[in-house]
């Protein structure tokens, strides 16, 4: 009894004990509440404004007042063939993205951990890091020159003794392999560094003990090396494979034209087209919501895949 | 150099031909995959001057000229363009250095009431958005379209380089801060007296980084801002890039002229808004490297 009626009393004294920590230091407090501010507008209410998707907004009603219609707009989705054209290509693009910025980054990060030669290591670091630091703006521009019709790419067939003189910015047919090989050559060699940490942390009498008992480099590569980065290539697999629904705006919105449209339209430019430039902000909304979760569920499911291949372990 | 002349003696093995084979394939690969980024990057720049009737190249025109960046910079809205470009990268990353560092500070400190809840939050915030259409308007609600703040303060905050700074901060040995708040002095001025002149390897790595990408950022700009006064470079070029694809594929249907920026002039434009990365990475390279270091230990 007394002891209940003990604890009974202890609770609000914890809570006001904990107050009373709180404002003595609030000279730190302060220091968080600026980042709590922060996070609330400018996160927390756009997650909040994602109640859009299931209401029927218009420019004239408030977010708060506008009618609820449920799953009316993911309804509409789902005939919408313009949106079901945009998910074709984000895929297409993503995918042939993906699978060559999974392998190369591998393949070159091991070429360049076996550079003897350390100045010649540093200039190769430094030229294949630069492009990622280059805007899609910038990227865009030159790949507009290189592959217009008397740009870089025919001039350099012309001295093959092809002669072309296509735009190939303006042949949709192509816009897929642009796109993806372009986003190849901006960040394939940033893409190695994470391997390259990992490999500078190999203890080094590994191949020593290879190298006495006779194996080859191709060898030592094989069984040492890869096997020595598991964890970070499955990380980078499920991060690969996640982003299949992943599409980039600012890319496309610098090389999408009226000619390349039908082949260059990806989700994230359609919600950008139907949700601002045509105001059907509610619509645009349930697009753009669909998609995360559907990309969400590939994380999780992929995660769970790699776990069991990997010993049950995580990398996540 | 001792230990360079050393160092044969300690390898037991020799090289075996097959090891010397792959290290001059090795060689050959790389230094082309270096021409590959290399080459097309140099056509562009050597393409911005060239004289109008140079001819067709490569690598090198029949004749240089600087006409096209005596036209790029006699254009006054370039001008204003650039000035954008380094008000709010300089601005930019100063404030977000400020908030950031403020915040980790006091999120480094294990005692800190509710701490749990600020980093679930936080954490929140790194895997969660609510995407374009409600940031757009949210935006427009806080009146920030068509204004030079909204290239500020809805960049502000990062939780993730919050992350990297608070791991920083809590290597710096404790202490420095207690002997210094013996001497009466409050957590602000411990912040500002102690911690922010010990921190400068790790703000300049995150200030390197924003800095890039307020530079290059031009989606805030297509988003927000319709007020061509407010344009930074990126969107300027954006623009002339547009306008000169829009009339190649006019032409392609019929035999439409429509008035737009040289081939020559829109180059220069692009020379002009990489040059600040291409003249500071090289220099900066390190830092760029050890950075992404620090964000993936979190990982």
């Amino acid at each position: 009894m007394l002891e209940e009626q003990i604890q009974h009393e202890r609770r609000p004294n914890k809570f006001v004990n904990w107050c009373r920590e709180w404002i003595h230091q609030w000279q730190l407090q302060s220091m968080v509440i600026p980042g709590i501010i922060f996070m609330v507008i400018f996160n927390f209410i756009p997650i909040y404004g994602l109640t859009l998707a299931f209401k029927s907004y218009s420019v004239t009603s408030t977010m708060a007042d506008a009618p609820w219609v449920q799953f009316q707009n993911f309804k509409t989705i789902i005939s919408d063939k313009y949106f079901w054209q945009s998910v074709q290509n984000t895929v297409g693009i993503s995918a042939i993205k993906l699978i060559i910025e999974f392998f190369l980054p591998i393949i070159l990060a091991i070429l360049i951990f076996e550079l003897k030669w350390t100045p010649f290591k540093k200039v190769v670091q430094t030229i294949t890091y630069l492009p990622h630091f280059l805007s899609w703006i910038i990227l865009g521009g030159m790949l507009i020159t290189w592959l217009s019709s008397n740009g870089m790419m025919n001039q350099v067939l012309n001295a093959l003794g092809i002669s072309v003189h296509t735009n190939y910015m303006l042949d949709g047919n192509k816009y897929w392999w642009i796109a993806s090989l372009s986003d190849v050559w901006k960040e394939a060699g940033w893409g190695t560094i994470l391997y390259l940490a990992t490999m500078s942390k190999i203890d080094p009498t590994y191949y020593e003990a290879a190298e006495m008992d006779g194996a080859s480099k191709l060898r030592q590569i094989w069984s040492i090396t890869i096997p020595e980065m598991t964890n970070i290539i499955s990380l980078n697999l499920i991060l690969s494979v996640s982003g299949l629904f992943n599409s980039n705006l600012d890319q496309t919105l610098v090389l999408m034209n009226s000619q390349n449209q039908p082949k260059a339209e990806v989700i994230n430019s359609y919600v950008y087209r139907v949700g601002l430039t045509q105001g059907d902000f509610s619509y645009a909304t349930a697009v753009g919501l669909g998609v995360s979760i559907i990309s969400v569920i590939l994380l999780i499911v992929t995660n769970q895949i790699t776990k069991k291949l990997n010993d049950n372990q995580s990398v996540l | 150099m001792d230990v360079k002349v050393a160092k044969p003696v300690s390898r037991k093995v020799k090289k075996t031909k097959g090891d010397r084979v792959f290290d001059v394939i090795n060689v050959v690969i790389m230094t082309l995959f270096s021409l590959i980024i290399i080459l097309p990057m140099w056509n562009i720049v050597i393409s911005s001057f060239a004289a109008k009737n140079s001819g067709n190249f490569i690598f090198w025109p029949n004749k240089l000229s600087m006409a096209n960046y005596i036209r790029v910079f006699s254009d006054n809205s370039l001008w204003n363009a650039m000035f954008i470009s380094v008000a709010k990268t300089l601005v930019g990353v100063l404030l977000h250095l400020m908030l950031c560092s403020i915040v980790a500070y006091a999120l480094s400190k294990r005692n800190l009431r509710g701490r749990g809840l600020y980093a679930s939050m936080g954490i929140i915030t790194m895997f969660f958005s609510g995407g374009m259409i409600p940031t757009y308007l949210l935006i427009k609600s806080l009146g920030l379209l068509n204004t030079f703040w909204v290239y500020i303060i809805p960049s502000m905050f990062s939780y993730y380089d919050i992350v990297i700074l608070m791991n920083f901060f809590r290597d710096i040995p404790d202490s420095l801060e207690e002997s210094a708040k013996i001497d009466g002095a409050n957590d602000w001025l411990v912040f500002f007296k102690i911690i922010l002149p010990l921190s400068k390897p790790a703000m300049a790595t995150i200030g390197l980084f924003h800095g890039v990408w307020q530079w290059n950022d031009f989606m805030t700009a297509k988003l927000y801002v319709t007020n061509e006064a407010l344009y930074p470079l990126q969107m300027r070029l954006y623009d002339i890039i547009v306008q000169s694809q829009a009339a190649a594929t006019a032409g392609l249907n019929a035999q439409v002229t429509i008035a737009t920026t040289s081939k020559g002039v829109q180059l220069a434009t692009i020379v002009v808004t990489m040059l600040p990365i291409l003249v500071l990475y090289p220099f900066l390279q390190k830092y760029f490297v050890t950075g992404t270091m620090l964000g993936a230990v979190k990982e």
